[in-house]
């Protein structure tokens, strides 16, 4: 039930912040959200599960019992977690506090609204990375879409409104494709082979194999791959991988800098996470016939995601770019299908969602004195914010993959099992063509930075620039140390994932 | 031992709208609407009681009771639709309480709620189609001057002189298909035509196709599906809001509670299909038009209110499927009707309250278009995201009641085998969210400049129970369904 008590509670904050007085829904919501932090913490501590979820593991913290029933299949409130969930849950509730307290000095109106947004989504996050019933994790899924919907739309830059009915529609199709993809799958496919939709339940009806029957025409083999596909559609969007990727863009740069935190650091973890479980737990046979369509997909948003960050002069449009790019990665640990390739993947999802949080975070710092993100308007920044500046170059360090830093591992680990894997045809090849994307990406790293922060200062303005209050920094600071931690030490959780995904691995070393 | 009529629950709807009129035509002052509210909502939640009671209880009610020589029947049908009558007459008298509009005439506005409210209830229980004529008309009659309630107002007078015309047209087309059946079977009881289908009709299986499409006719009139759907636009924008919402909720409910009975109990589709009346055909045709014309229609409106009252078309289209998707011995029947009456249910809940939305913006002064309701959200929060929860369940978004609704529906509709009637549904369904998100931006993302006068206690009331039904079925949804399922299902046997 603990599970379960943090969901609630973040629901019964995300209320209370709601209802509190702007001046003081901040702190409260701060102080709300410590609590599934904890908790989280705690249930880490306390995890005693081993193997897959999906493929017959003990899951700790299990709950499960009957809600309705839906044209013969039970629906059943059903969450737990493994490896590869454990780690996405810490991550939500690490950030969530971090990016409510990084909203302080940013968030100057409707307050309460805006943190109740944000403990509201935690809540539904935590949901969907715990829940184990389709219908149940299907519905935390979409209603993670609303709070970020308001929290661009309400609270973002000029062209909000456009960003954020430009988000909604894009991850709302996608929602629509991959659940008409599952629906077919199962209830065409399956039909009575199964009795519940809980993920488990699919997967291991669908690893027995040979009871996928045919529906509307198609063959169970075309039936499984068109299934496939429209998840992998539907989730690509929310990764993104190229070339579905337009609206994050728009997304990031409009949104406020928490939202952004929020966006990037778990909201597109969702799409390679659902990946992981839809596409290449349930459907690893036709994901690996994919493997060449897949894993270019893969090298090809690395690459492409990181020559557009280099053409940008918005430092939000850059991370955000970049972030394309790192997801790119763990597109192609993924569909590598050795050990170290899916382990390293959902690693890389953890990496990336505290990295690239520190460097929004680190911009919005930066923005919120200077009051512009362009490159070409500022330089010089080390002299007057040092604090700051400092910890933001450590964060764009851990981007390009220092060592001892998380983005190191995860990039490592990634490198390693796609190169050995056997599922992609020529791995070696598409390695080296991602392993280029790290130059790309230190290369318009290094060249913002330099051009804004060092130098002698200059900056059009008649406002004083100086140091960052306390409560802007502190955030940052800890999600280095966070950084510093996995990279260190990566077997905090990466023994976890790697026992979590030993069901999944066939494809090499 | 005091044993309850099994109509109670529609006789204390009658007896709350004649103690309506009974005071208002005896009180003295002028300030007495707390009464009047007072007295209406206590009779319509005791009815809304005393049917949950008897649904859930074990009453022996929901396998069905025949009153008055079989033309009546209770069971867990009718039990249901009126729970779902008595409810949204609740919320109805709640937000007309503060409506200004009516300020000074309250006592009629009740008794003409309660009235058409009963005889919603009576259509709900009509087993036989004398029945179900005077019970359209008992419903038809107080929902003409409703609408027409706003004497001085044109688009009120005007509204109500067209619903009536087309009111009256419709009724005349379903009288003359229940004397063209009762000529082909012989009688005017349910059981008895489909005992007469049954055996055959012969060469009067002509005259009967013809009743059927005429009585499906004035089904469509009563749930504004088309082809009779021309009057609901005029009828919801003209009438006073809580009115529009009285209508568009629970009228359209009516309809549908008589259609199933008629239908489903009266031309049992087997023979109907074999003698060449396939009716299931003739409702997956109107499924189709009335959603897409009602929301194609709804995504080109100007002002809030038309828009909602389109889009309760395109809802009507989604709940024919639970006639359109029925099939001669399917063992799905009984789910698909019973998600039909679940939609209802929440839409009962979240459609009201969308209205009743517009009535607190008529309320205020604001006005009718959509740019009118920019920056409402930051001026008075808690209205508009009950209102924001309203337009996110009618788009169907999760994890609203909407989301369950529409999914079982369209999930009854793919278990029939009619999955291309589902694949128009879903897409017209996203299509909504389109219009219904226009509101929603304009009442969050748009800056607006307001001059609001306070929090009206009764409406926000209202609101509240509005915004608490369509939340919390999402853990509450399971007896809803279920409820609806078992009472549709007795209907099959």
């Amino acid at each position: 039930m603990l599970i379960e008590t943090l969901i609630g509670f973040a629901f019964v904050a995300a209320l209370v912040t709601f209802l509190v007085p702007d001046e003081v829904a901040g702190r409260v919501g701060a102080a709300l959200s410590v609590v599934p932090l904890v908790g989280t913490l705690w249930l880490w501590a306390q995890f005693d599960g081993s193997g897959n979820a999906l493929r017959g593991g003990t899951l700790a913290f299990e709950t499960k019992y009957d809600l309705l029933s839906v044209s013969g299949y039970q629906v059943q409130w059903f969450t737990g977690l493994d490896g590869i969930s454990l780690p996405l849950v810490v991550l939500t509730a690490f950030l969530t506090t971090l990016a409510i307290v990084s909203a302080w000095t940013p968030i100057d109106e409707r307050q309460s609204q805006f943190y109740g947004l944000m403990l509201f989504m935690e809540a539904n996050l935590l949901g969907m990375f715990t829940a184990l019933d389709f219908f149940v994790w299907f519905v935390f899924w979409e209603a993670t879409l609303l709070p970020m919907y308001f929290l661009i739309g309400v609270w973002g830059g000029p062209r909000r409104k456009y960003a954020a009915i430009k988000f909604f529609v894009y991850t709302n199709v996608a929602s629509l494709l991959m659940f008409v993809g599952f629906i077919a799958l199962t209830f065409g496919g399956l039909g009575d082979s199964i009795d519940t939709l809980s993920m488990p339940a699919v997967a291991m009806a669908l690893q027995a194999g040979g009871n996928v029957s045919s529906f509307m025409g198609l063959a169970p083999g075309t039936l499984k791959l068109v299934a496939f596909l429209a998840m992998f559609v539907g989730f690509a969007v929310k990764v993104p991988v190229v070339p579905l990727h337009t609206w994050l863009p728009d997304a990031h740069v409009e949104a406020p800098t928490p939202a952004s935190v929020m966006l990037a650091g778990v909201l597109l973890k969702m799409g390679t996470y659902a990946m992981l479980r839809f596409n290449f737990t349930m459907l690893p046979d036709v994901a690996s016939d994919l493997a060449i369509l897949i894993a270019t997909l893969g090298a090809f948003s690395v690459i492409y995601g990181a020559v557009l960050a280099l053409a940008q002069e918005d430092l939000k449009r850059i991370v955000a770019y970049s972030s394309v790019s790192s997801m790119g990665y763990v597109l192609l640990g993924l569909i590598a299908f050795t050990e170290f390739g899916i382990a390293g993947a959902t690693f890389q999802m953890i990496a990336h969602g505290l990295i690239s949080g520190l460097m929004f975070m680190a911009v919005g710092v930066i923005y919120n004195t200077t009051h512009t993100r362009m490159v070409g308007d500022m330089s010089g920044l080390a002299d007057r914010m040092p604090v700051t500046v400092g910890i933001l170059i450590a964060g764009a360090f851990g981007y390009m993959g220092l060592p001892l830093m998380a983005g190191f591992a995860g990039e490592y680990f990634i490198f390693v099992g796609s190169f050995h894997s056997t599922v992609i045809p020529m791995a070696p090849l598409f390695t080296a063509a991602a392993m280029f994307g790290i130059v790309v990406v230190a290369g318009y790293l290094l060249l913002a930075m330099q051009r804004t922060l060092f130098g002698a200062f200059s900056l059009d303005a008649d406002y004083e620039v100086g140091r960052a209050p306390f409560h802007d920094v502190a955030p940052l600071a800890v999600l280095l140390l966070a950084v510093i931690a996995l990279g260190v030490k990566p077997d905090l959780f990466f023994d976890m994932i790697l026992n979590a995904i030993a069901p999944l691995v066939g494809g090499g070393a | 031992m005091v044993t309850a009529p099994p109509m109670t629950p529609t006789y204390l709807l009658g007896l709350t709208a004649l103690a309506v009129l009974l005071y208002d035509s005896v009180r003295t002052d002028e300030g007495g609407a707390g009464v009047l509210t007072g007295i209406s909502v206590i009779g319509a939640l005791a009815s809304l009681g005393t049917a949950g009671w008897f649904l859930t209880a074990d009453t022996g009610l929901v396998g069905g009771m025949s009153v008055f020589g079989g033309a009546v029947v209770v069971d867990g049908m009718s039990l249901f639709f009126t729970a779902l009558f008595a409810a949204v007459t609740v919320l109805v008298i709640l937000g007309a309480h503060d409506y200004g509009p009516v300020d000074g005439r309250r006592g009629e506005l009740y008794g003409l709620v309660l009235l058409a409210a009963t005889g919603m209830s009576v259509m709900a229980s009509a087993n036989s189609l004398a029945t179900a004529f005077v019970a359209l008309e008992l419903a038809s009659l107080p929902s003409y001057a409703l609408v027409a309630f706003l004497k001085g107002d044109r688009g009120s007078t005007e509204a109500g002189l067209k619903y009536f015309l087309i009111g009256a047209l419709s009724s005349a087309v379903f009288v003359f298909g229940i004397s063209l059946v009762y000529a082909a079977t012989g009688s005017l009881l349910l059981p008895e035509i489909a005992a007469a289908f049954e055996s055959g009709l012969g060469d009067r299986t002509g005259i009967a196709g013809v009743g059927v499409l005429m009585i499906a006719g004035g089904v469509a009139y009563k749930t504004a599906s088309v082809p009779f759907h021309f009057w609901a636009p005029e009828a919801y924008e003209g009438a006073p809001a809580p009115v529009s919402a009285f209508l568009s909720s629970a009228s359209k409910a009516a309809g549908f509670a008589l259609a199933f009975r008629v239908f489903i109990v009266g031309f049992p589709l087997g023979a109907a299909t074999n003698a060449g009346i396939d009716w299931a055909l003739l409702f997956q045709v109107l499924a189709v038009a009335t959603m897409v014309v009602g929301n194609f229609a709804a995504a080109t409106q100007d002002t809030v209110k038309r828009m909602l009252a389109y889009s309760s078309i395109g809802h009507a289209g989604y709940v024919l499927i639970g006639l359109a998707a029925l099939s001669a011995e399917a063992s799905t029947n009984g789910d698909v009707v019973g998600a039909a009456m679940a939609h209802l249910f929440v839409y009962g809940f979240m459609n009201t309250g969308a209205f009743l939305f517009v009535a607190l913006a008529e309320n205020w002064g604001v006005g009718r278009r959509f740019e009118d309701y920019n920056g409402l959200g930051a001026e008075k929060p808690f209205a508009a995201v009950a209102m924001t929860a309203f337009l996110f369940s009618l788009a169907g978004v999760p994890p609203l009641g909407g989301f369950f609704s529409k999914l079982f529906l369209f999930a009854g509709a793919v278990d029939a085998g009619l999955w291309w009637l589902a694949v128009i549904a879903v897409i017209n369904s996203s299509l909504s969210l389109y219009y219904y998100s226009r509101v929603v931006r304009a009442l969050w993302f748009e800056e607006g400049d307001h001059d609001l006068d306070g929090a009206p206690t009764a409406l926000y009331a209202a609101l509240a129970i509005a915004l608490i039904g369509t939340v919390a079925l999402l853990p509450g949804f399971g007896p809803v369904i279920e409820t609806a399922q078992a009472a549709a299902t007795a209907l099959f046997a």
